[in-house]
């Protein structure tokens, strides 16, 4: 049930991108009872639309806008143009997303203070903590109907999960499960988990939350969300007090029009968010909007990630069941004895056969790589997620010589490793390894990091104007009506999946944003 | 470069009629293009079929599957007998000759052992055509579905009802 808004209407509180926390706060401020229009550049896709091919949902659903890449990170090489596989729909990238949901470590909140001076590492705590976050995970794992949480039972363990645990208990990890997942283990608003496989390509059961089934239509039923789809925002515009008034944007068609708005809540994900703000960039901000530190688009974190594959002498058919339902947590810690600050989770991870092939080691030929995929039948696999260092010269820039079909510069995005992430990696590797090794793998694989799919930091958030862009609320330090509600608010990643802590934040803002706005201060 | 407009079709006699007629032993692949049914296969509307020949045979040698018959290879590699593509292969192809000719072999079709074909392609593996082919073949290879039974891949489940009652949990050897 569409809200229609009009243009003119200088109301409302406009949303730009409707993923993981666009998506949850468009709901969230509907469910108060405020206006709001949220523009989302991808179309509308549901559960019957989805499809259990890697290539053919990669096509539909990815966005695959141009971008460019730059430092030493192998992605730049292997799949320069396309530095993140992330979603361009209505829900964003909780379509393809797996489900793990865990809350961050109470010292993760404070890595500044925690790992001390990291040299190269642009390193600063959140200005909000464990305890102050805790009743907002709570309600996100609601939410999103988390396993192992509110009495919620556990997924059961697919192959992919026993070779993984089994090999996990032989080598003495004692934080092995099926995870946390937002994925039903149990018929309740959503229905259970059928095993599929295919979480990558949207859950055809809608048993895994996906802003696009629930949130989405929940905020519209309310009659005060508006979701216009296709409708690609191309610069945020403001008056001469400063303040942003609307959204210029491109409907289907490529016309344009401008949405008038009393608030702008950019989420856009962490390439497309610095993006627009700079591409925004006036007279009165002519680095860009809420830039004064200098910091949008820095600071770009992707988790650390990489992958080991195993091949054993019997068959696994890991690609059978839950993508992701599995987890070693025992190296989550802050263990500097290790030769690294920080810790990585140990996710269960499969890919079907295609992926696998482009994946598994891109850009290699001849048999060491044909008698790997020979055996994709027996093997099994696992992700690493590990709390990558911000650095400031990993950043989100825009490319001028590049132009997207709106004739605006694309994003261009340089990555490159720092020790710690490079120590830490190998560690990760070798642990993995061990792992198969221990149930009798006869071959390992340590694969390099995909594109990326957590995006992180680049609007980060800071108790200081001139070490960031956000405060505590997601409110930009420069301008009081704007805000930024997705990943790149984040100062550090640590070493969790990042979509619980997104929606969470997503819950928070929309009810301080409530709150501001009955209070008239916004 | 000749663009014929004429499809051609081309058996695995006239295959190996032609490579004698340009006075090579020519070396084939077990089984290549096994069959009269898989003659569908081999009709080039633009390529030479000698250069469709050694393409197959390039395919290969960059993802050998010993249990992936030739058909899957030509399949993978039908999209560039085009006319748009085709110049560029005739070129790329010739090259890998040359390649070939100078290691002492009369054309990359009569390099016997894998290793000695291997040991050329790392010779042109920097080169665009060579990256493209291989680009190519990881979609045109890996996503034929009738390729995934031969790797015991299952592909799509949700018309089955997923594995919950089908095996996600089966495995016995632990
Ligand atoms: C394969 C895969 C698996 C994953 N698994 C997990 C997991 O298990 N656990 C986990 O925590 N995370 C996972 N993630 C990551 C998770 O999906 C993201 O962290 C999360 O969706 C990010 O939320 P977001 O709101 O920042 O951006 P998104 O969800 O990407 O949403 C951004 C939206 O904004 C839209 N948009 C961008 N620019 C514009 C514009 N100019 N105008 C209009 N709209 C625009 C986009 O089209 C998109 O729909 C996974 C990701 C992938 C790809
Ligand atoms: S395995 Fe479960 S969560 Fe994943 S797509 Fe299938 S039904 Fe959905």
């Amino acid at each position: 049930m569409a809200a229609p808004f009009e243009l003119s209407d200088a109301s409302v509180v406009v949303v730009i991108g409707t993923g993981a926390g666009g998506g949850v706060l468009a709901n969230e401020l509907a469910q108060k009872g405020v206006s709001v229009v949220a523009l989302e550049a991808g179309g509308r896709y549901l559960p019957e639309d989805y499809v259990n091919d890697e290539w053919e949902a990669f096509g539909r659903l990815s966005w695959l806008d141009p971008r460019t890449t730059s430092g030493d990170w192998r992605v730049a090489k292997d799949f320069s143009g396309l530095p993140a596989w992330i979603v361009k729909a209505v829900g964003g990238t909780t379509t393809h997303w797996a489900g793990a949901s865990l809350r961050f470590q109470p010292h993760e909140w404070k890595a500044a203070q925690t790992y001390g001076n990291v040299q190269g590492a642009n390193l600063l705590d959140w200005p909000i903590d464990a305890e102050e976050m805790d009743p907002w995970y709570d309600l996100a794992e609601k939410k999103l109907n988390v396993t192992r949480t509110n009495g919620n039972a556990g997924l059961p363990g697919n192959n992919n999960y026993k070779v993984f645990e089994a090999g996990a208990k032989a080598l003495g990890y004692e934080q092995v499960h099926t995870g946390r997942m937002a994925i039903n283990s149990a018929d309740g608003d959503r229905q259970m988990c059928q095993q599929t496989g295919f979480c990558f390509q949207g859950c055809k059961w809608g048993a895994k939350w996906s802003a696009a089934y629930t949130d989405i239509p929940q905020g519209e039923a309310t009659g005060n969300l508006e979701v216009r789809e296709r409708a690609h925002v191309l610069r945020i515009e403001h008056g001469d007090d400063g303040l942003v008034n609307g959204v210029v944007y491109a409907d289907a068609d490529g016309n344009e029009h401008k949405q008038m708005a009393r608030v702008v809540c950019v989420a856009g994900n962490s390439f497309e968010s610095p993006r627009l703000l700079l591409n925004s960039a006036t007279s009165m901000y002519p680095d860009g909007l809420a830039n004064s530190s200098g910091q949008v688009g820095r600071n770009y974190m992707r988790h650390l990630t990489g992958s080991v594959y195993a091949v054993f002498d019997k068959p696994v058919k890991m690609w059978r069941g839950t993508t992701m339902a599995g987890i070693i947590q025992d190296e989550s810690r802050h263990d500097p004895s290790r030769g690294f600050v920080g810790g990585y989770e140990l996710e269960t991870l499969s890919l079907g056969l295609p992926f696998m092939a482009a994946f598994l080691d891109p850009g290699a030929w001849g048999r060491e790589f044909t008698s790997a995929l020979d055996q994709y039948e027996n093997m099994a696999g696992m992700w690493i997620v590990g709390e990558d260092m911000p650095q400031e010269t990993n950043r989100v820039t825009l490319n001028h010589d590049v132009k997207d079909q709106y004739g605006m510069p694309v994003a261009n995005v340089h990555y490159s490793d720092h020790p710690n992430d490079r120590a830490m990696r190998d560690h990760a590797f070798q642990q993995g390894a061990a792992v198969y090794d221990a149930v009798g793998a006869t071959r390992t694989f340590p694969t390099p990091p995909y594109p990326s799919t957590h995006n992180l930091g680049t609007n980060r958030m800071s108790e200081n104007a001139r070490d960031g862009v956000v405060n505590k609320w997601g409110q930009t330090h420069d301008i009081k009506n704007l805000f930024i509600s997705d990943g790149s608010q984040f100062t550090t990643g640590a070493a969790e999946n990042p979509t619980l802590t997104i929606v969470a934040l997503a819950i928070r803002q929309a009810d301080h944003l409530a709150r501001e706005m009955s209070a008239q201060s916004l | 470069m000749n663009i014929q407009s004429k499809p051609r079709a081309m058996t695995r006699r006239q295959l190996l009629k032609n490579s004698a007629a340009a006075g090579s032993a020519f070396v084939v692949g077990t089984g290549y293009l096994a069959g009269a049914d898989a003659a569908w296969a081999t009709e080039t509307s633009t390529l030479q079929p000698r250069t469709m020949a050694t393409l197959v045979q390039m395919a290969r040698d960059i993802y050998p599957h010993d249990k992936v018959s030739d058909e899957y290879y030509v399949v993978a590699v039908k999209g560039y007998d085009t006319p748009e593509a085709a110049e560029e292969v005739e070129v790329g192809i010739a090259i890998l000759d040359g390649a070939a000719q100078g290691k002492g072999f009369a054309s990359y079709l009569d390099v016997g052992w894998e290793r000695d074909r291997v040991d050329i392609l790392r010779q042109v593996e920097q080169s665009p055509f060579f990256q493209k082919v291989r680009g190519g073949l990881v979609t045109g290879l890996y996503n034929q579905k009738a390729v995934w039974p031969i790797f015991g891949y299952e592909g799509e489940s949700f018309s089955q009802g997923g594995y919950l009652d089908r095996g996600f949990d089966d495995i016995t050897w632990l």
